[in-house]
């Protein structure tokens, strides 16, 4: 088990630097001026290059890259060129709204996908899986930001029960903030929904025609005893890698969401960035984005040995 | 049991208030966030849009009409030779965080504004102080190197506020001004807040809290009226959804001007946009009235010149260009492009711009003429376009107030060479006469006109969309303000 994770903590580090590269090298080649942009159109040439100065955006590419990753290494992000505020403190800031986000639609998206999925597989051809499966084809076909629209259309205009967006903010108490997230968070969970529920119906059904299910049954379980105590351990492998990506797309996917609802968000801080052309914050959250999701891998690496010994014998 | 007691205290509040029951908070959305709030070294609209007049004054204000009224100077003197403006200021001034507002602050805002290393994105305002001299803490005097006759309208410029040297350092995330609403909080990537300034030197404003909230996406900002999150949406991105607004008793609709005169720019050095009779040939191809309902929703007002038709001094002169594609397919065989020719038309994000651009497309396709149409977002535009003058065409509205003095820079990106029309421009800064000025400025607009340097669209409006009690508003846009100073909730 330790050798196994520590060969995945040594990947971990080389996808980490490769992505540290490969971000660096992607933002800086994006043509646009930073400076340009923030003094526009009626600015002279010296107020550009005072101000060029004064972001360091005058050094070599190296000494950038170097800058940057000794900072990060240090937990120093840098210093934001449009909103003079350091980096690490903004990406706090939006973490509290885009963290809580990606759980919330998770949580929910695991609490509709896993019942719907095992009640679908252990009734399979019943009108019940018949419509399980209508419902996720439907959920899997609907854009998220469509359906979130869709829903301020109904829930904010219409019945007033929410606010059409924005963020309550926590000092505003837990339930009114977690109430201007739940829209946003049905929104995102829908799709999600759909796929795992279909992940689990389908990996349950495999496991379920398993000859280890026969000896089960053979021993005198019961279908559904051998479904929980046998089946549903087996067919979680796929349902986990699902889950891993989901939660690295529900933190760095939200970008359309948060701006259909007007979160103050890392995806829209992103967004903003980009056109503003505020690179060092561009790459500081990507490079963020890119550790998240290693890490989620990571962990989810580390499951699959848990809920299957056989990882951790074949590695 | 805290919301009864929540609601306890309300009651109470109304009733020791004895029936005054009009709102006095406000919640103020816009589209786009200030990068940071310093309106002195930024050239983003959206500094000035929340604090320009709310929080920071300069020597003199911006009315709601875009004429030049006092401000933190009570008024001034000018030399007979135009040289020397001695301002007056209002005593009793106080910034926010109680320091005395003095002659030595305006030195010290003119000072840093014209520095060597000033980050100022409107430096050129500043380039004909040759000296401020404090006289006593209520009167100073400013040294001009050479007569302008914009020098009052310039000092009215968000980038010409009164800043103290006390509070610079903090100024981007702590703005400090001597405003009638003082800063309060901000919550990057949401909102900001202003509360009314108590110990304000002119008079008060009415509402007591003031939010402004940004929302970038159209689908959004509809979402947030309709909903009643806001109770004023300024410049509301989605002019399709005006009439709803319009027909619903719930809400106002505000339509106004603004200082930006949207047009097809031209790259004057480019062959063939280098030819007049080319150039001519494309402003008669544009039919202004399909683009504006077309791309704006029927917002805006057709111009032949580079100057707002609002503006007292405005010529209209759309006859030049009008449109005519027979004309045009003639002006191109004249010039040697009877089967037309092939450029570029490369657009900058706004709708005016991607819309537009679609549209001018077809009406330029249809006398021949084919475009070759790329999508940039404002850093690259800002590069490629405006620095780089890698160019055809391109759409863009230039919403400095009063900005006709563009054409006399012959490295601005349109790259218009013209000696004559320099000279002119030269001789209006020195002029101070009102009646010299008002023909210079007939003359300069016609020049540009018949030159045809540009395509020249519309005015853009602007539309806000207000809760059907909201007072006080501004129509127009003279600058980019939104200035609540006198807004208030009628009954």
């Amino acid at each position: 088990m330790l050798r196994y994770a520590l060969k995945r903590l040594v990947s971990l580090a080389i996808s980490l630097v490769v992505a540290s590269v490969v971000i660096f090298a992607m933002v800086e080649v994006v043509p646009g001026d930073p400076a340009a942009y923030m003094l526009g159109i009626n600015a002279t040439e010296e107020t550009l290059n005072a101000l060029r100065d004064q972001l360091g955006l005058n050094g070599t590419l190296l000494e950038r890259y170097a800058g940057w990753v000794g900072g990060m290494l240090r937990g120093d992000f840098g210093t934001s060129y449009t909103y003079r505020t350091p980096v690490a403190e903004m990406i706090g800031e939006r973490l509290w709204i885009s963290l809580p986000l990606a759980l919330f639609a998770l949580t929910l998206s695991t609490a509709i996908a896993f019942p719907a999925g095992i009640w679908a597989a252990s009734k399979r051809g019943s009108l019940v899986d018949t419509s399980v499966m209508g419902v996720t084809q439907l959920g899997v076909a609907i854009p998220n930001f469509w359906f979130a629209m869709l829903m301020v259309l109904v829930f904010a205009i219409n019945l007033r029960w929410f606010n059409a967006g924005g963020f309550a903010g926590w000092d505003a108490g837990i339930l009114p903030a977690m109430k201007s997230l739940t829209l946003p968070a049905i929104a995102l969970a829908l799709p999600q929904a759909s796929i795992l529920a279909r992940v689990m119906r389908s990996s349950l059904l495999d496991t379920l025609g398993e000859d280890f299910i026969r000896t089960a049954r053979a021993k005198g379980l019961s279908k559904r005893q051998a479904l929980w105590r046998h089946a549903l351990r087996n067919a979680l492998i796929p349902v986990l890698t699902i889950i891993g990506l989901q939660f690295s797309f529900l933190m760095a996917g939200a970008i359309i969401i948060e701006n259909v609802f007007f979160l103050p968000g890392l995806g829209r801080l992103v967004f903003q960035s980009i056109s503003a052309r505020d690179l060092i914050v561009v790459e500081s959250v990507v490079m963020l984005l890119v550790f998240a999701v290693v890490m989620v891998n990571f962990a989810v690496d580390l499951a699959y040995a848990v809920v299957d010994p056989r990882l951790r014998v074949r590695a | 049991m805290s919301f009864l007691k929540l609601g306890a205290a309300s009651a109470l509040a109304m009733l020791v208030a004895g029936g005054a029951l009009a709102k006095t908070d406000i919640v103020v959305a816009m589209q786009l966030e200030p990068p940071h709030l310093d309106p002195t070294s930024a050239a983003a609209g959206a500094i000035d849009s929340v604090l320009y007049s709310n929080v920071f004054e300069g020597l003199t204000r911006f009315g709601p009409d875009g004429s030049v009224n006092p401000g933190l100077a009570k008024s001034w003197d000018i030399s007979d030779d135009g040289l020397t403006y001695t301002f007056h200021l209002n005593e009793g001034v106080t910034f926010h965080d109680g320091t005395a507002m003095d002659a030595e602050d305006v030195k010290f805002s003119l000072d840093r504004a014209r520095a060597e290393d000033s980050a100022n994105a409107q430096k050129a305002l500043f380039s004909a102080i040759a000296d401020v001299e404090v006289v006593d803490p209520a009167t100073v005097k400013v040294m001009l190197s050479e007569p302008n006759g914009n020098f009052l309208f310039n000092m009215a410029w968000g980038d010409a506020v009164i800043v103290a040297p006390e509070s610079i350092e903090n100024i981007k995330q702590m703005p400090v001004g001597t405003g009638a609403f003082k800063f309060t909080n901000w919550v990057q990537g949401d909102n900001i807040t202003l509360e009314k300034n108590g110990d304000y030197w002119g008079t008060p404003a009415k509402l007591d809290e003031v939010t402004f909230k940004f929302i970038s996406d159209p689908t959004a900002a509809f979402a947030a009226v309709m909903a009643e999150d806001v109770d004023v949406f300024t410049g509301f991105p989605a002019p399709e959804n005006l009439p709803q607004f319009e027909a619903d008793p719930r809400f106002q609709v505000i339509v106004g001007n603004t200082e930006g005169e949207t047009i097809l720019s031209i790259n004057n050095k480019m062959p063939p946009l280098d030819n007049v009779k080319v150039r001519k040939a494309i402003a008669h191809a544009i039919d202004r009235q399909a683009i504006i309902d077309g791309a704006m929703f029927g917002l805006g007002t057709p111009i032949g010149t580079h100057f707002a038709p609002h503006n007292p001094d405005y010529v209209d002169l759309t006859g030049n260009s009008a449109y005519d594609p027979e004309m045009s397919k003639a002006l191109l065989a004249e010039a040697g492009f009877p089967d037309g020719f092939k450029t570029t038309l490369k657009l900058p994000p706004p709708s005016y711009a991607r819309r537009g651009g679609e549209i001018i497309a077809a009406q330029l396709r249809a006398v021949g003429i084919e475009t070759e149409i790329t999508n940039l977002e404002w850093a690259q535009w800002l590069e490629q376009v405006f620095r780089g003058k890698d160019y055809g065409l391109t759409i863009v509205s230039h919403t400095e107030p009063f900005d006709i003095g563009i054409y006399a820079r012959p490295d601005y990106y349109f790259q218009y060479d013209n000696k004559a029309f320099q000279d002119l421009i030269a001789e209006l800064n020195k002029t101070t006469d009102p009646a010299m000025r008002t023909d210079m400025l007939h003359k300069a607009q016609t020049i540009i006109s018949e030159d045809y340097v540009n395509g020249y669209l519309f005015q853009l409006a602007t539309a806000t969309v207000a809760k059907a009690g909201v007072t006080g508003l501004w129509k127009d846009a003279p600058t980019q303000a939104t200035d609540l100073t006198a807004v208030y909730w009628a009954e």
